[in-house]
């Protein structure tokens, strides 16, 4: 078709409204059942991270999650929490015990190598080390890095990515429990 | 008889991997296993279905100094439809592909078919096209997904066929893609009687 001013902008700017009002249609019926999804993984990955309990869990600022039993008492936090790895970020759900022990971990996202650092979602011998594990206050790292913990082979940078998330998680728990001292004395 | 042509044509004569040599980022990129992909080529296949369709249907009114930006708009929407409703309804399948989804835009394979011939041909004819060499694709991509797999994992689809410890990791990493790539390329062209 031969080129005109006019038709050249009446064909592409109709062209872009009618995409736009398609996207519009189904973002529209989509974002719905999207909310839902992520939100029933972030409570799976909550329940996955902190001990059984009856109760509920409360959401005390965005990010951070707190389970508590019926009668009132505090049974873990759920912290999310991310650090740069080798493809990009790795975000964890780290949940820690009212003394400061580390339950669980959980791996929400990552874009780690299929084979090496992607491990870290199934290497027993590498996230197992973070269950039950109190570090009382102190900085967990690597062996490599002067620490007592065991990388995964040939993914270094992924261990210590999967390290310095759940260092940032324990370090808002610390904060959180600072805060709650101070408002009770 | 000429829609079955059309598709074998996809497949074999002018497979978008092994003889167009068309979208070598997503092959090498996302074909560190199996069901990667599979799933992928799948995804592309949905795309350029769609896609071919509604160039093939608009090609008439397009005129020919603004048609690749007005492909690239109708292939980006497509492109994110599927987005949203994979993220919607299949979040599992999202969640491993989510990354390389948005690749299909620039896949130099789905504007290469909507200017070679959709624009030319019939919207049927355009929809065998985008299937056939969407298969070609799917094959292509789910076959040096399995040779990675296996070589570099131990295992295909996720079975284990022997430890993963004795995988050489390289055939997952970028420099196996590479070789992996080229020597199927051999094989496939020695069969095809192409060389």
């Amino acid at each position: 078709m031969q080129s005109s001013f006019k038709n050249m902008v009446f064909s592409l700017g109709g062209i872009c409204l009618v995409c736009a009002a398609l996207l519009g249609v189904v973002y529209y019926y989509t974002a719905g059942p999207i909310a839902e999804a992520v939100k029933a993984k972030q409570d799976a990955a909550i329940s996955a991270v902190l001990p059984s309990f009856d109760g509920k869990i409360d959401e005390l600022e965005p990010n951070i999650y707190i389970g508590k039993a019926s009668d009132g008492s505090v049974v873990g936090y759920a912290i999310l929490s991310s650090a740069s790895g080798y493809g990009g970020a790795v975000t964890l759900m780290t949940g820690i015990t009212a003394d400061g022990t580390i339950y669980n971990v959980q791996v929400l996202s990552h874009s780690e190598t299929p084979g090496l650092g992607a491990k870290c979602t199934t290497d027993e011998g590498f996230y197992g080390q973070f269950r039950n594990l109190n570090s009382q206050g102190s900085i967990l790292r690597l062996k490599k890095d002067g620490g007592s913990l065991n990388a995964i082979s040939a993914a270094t940078i992924t261990s210590r990515a999967y390290t310095n998330a759940v260092n940032s998680a324990l370090e808002i728990f610390y904060g959180l429990i600072e805060e709650e001292n101070y408002e009770e004395d | 008889m000429k829609k079955i042509k059309l598709i074998l044509n996809g497949i074999i004569k002018e497979n978008p991997t092994f003889v167009l040599l068309l979208g070598m980022c997503p092959t090498l990129a996302t074909t560190t296993s199996a069901i990667n992909g599979m799933s992928m080529g799948l995804a592309t296949m949905a795309v350029l279905i769609l896609s071919n369709m509604a160039i093939s249907a608009c090609a008439r009114i397009i005129p020919d100094k603004v048609r690749i930006p007005c492909y690239i708009v109708l292939i980006a929407t497509f492109v994110t439809i599927l987005q949203l409703l994979m993220q919607a309804f299949v979040p599992d399948i999202y969640e491993k592909l989510g990354l390389f989804i948005p690749l299909i835009v620039v896949n130099c394979i789905v504007l290469g078919r909507a200017e070679a011939f959709a624009s030319k041909n019939s919207i049927l004819d355009s929809a065998f096209d985008g299937l056939g060499i969407g298969l070609g694709f799917t094959i292509a991509l789910t076959l040096l997904g399995i040779v990675r797999e296996f070589l570099g994992a131990g295992s295909i689809f996720g079975y284990q066929i022997f430890p993963a410890d004795y995988g050489c990791i390289a055939f997952i990493l970028a420099p196996g893609a590479f070789i992996v790539l080229g020597y199927l390329i051999v094989i496939f062209k020695k069969l095809t009687k192409q060389a």
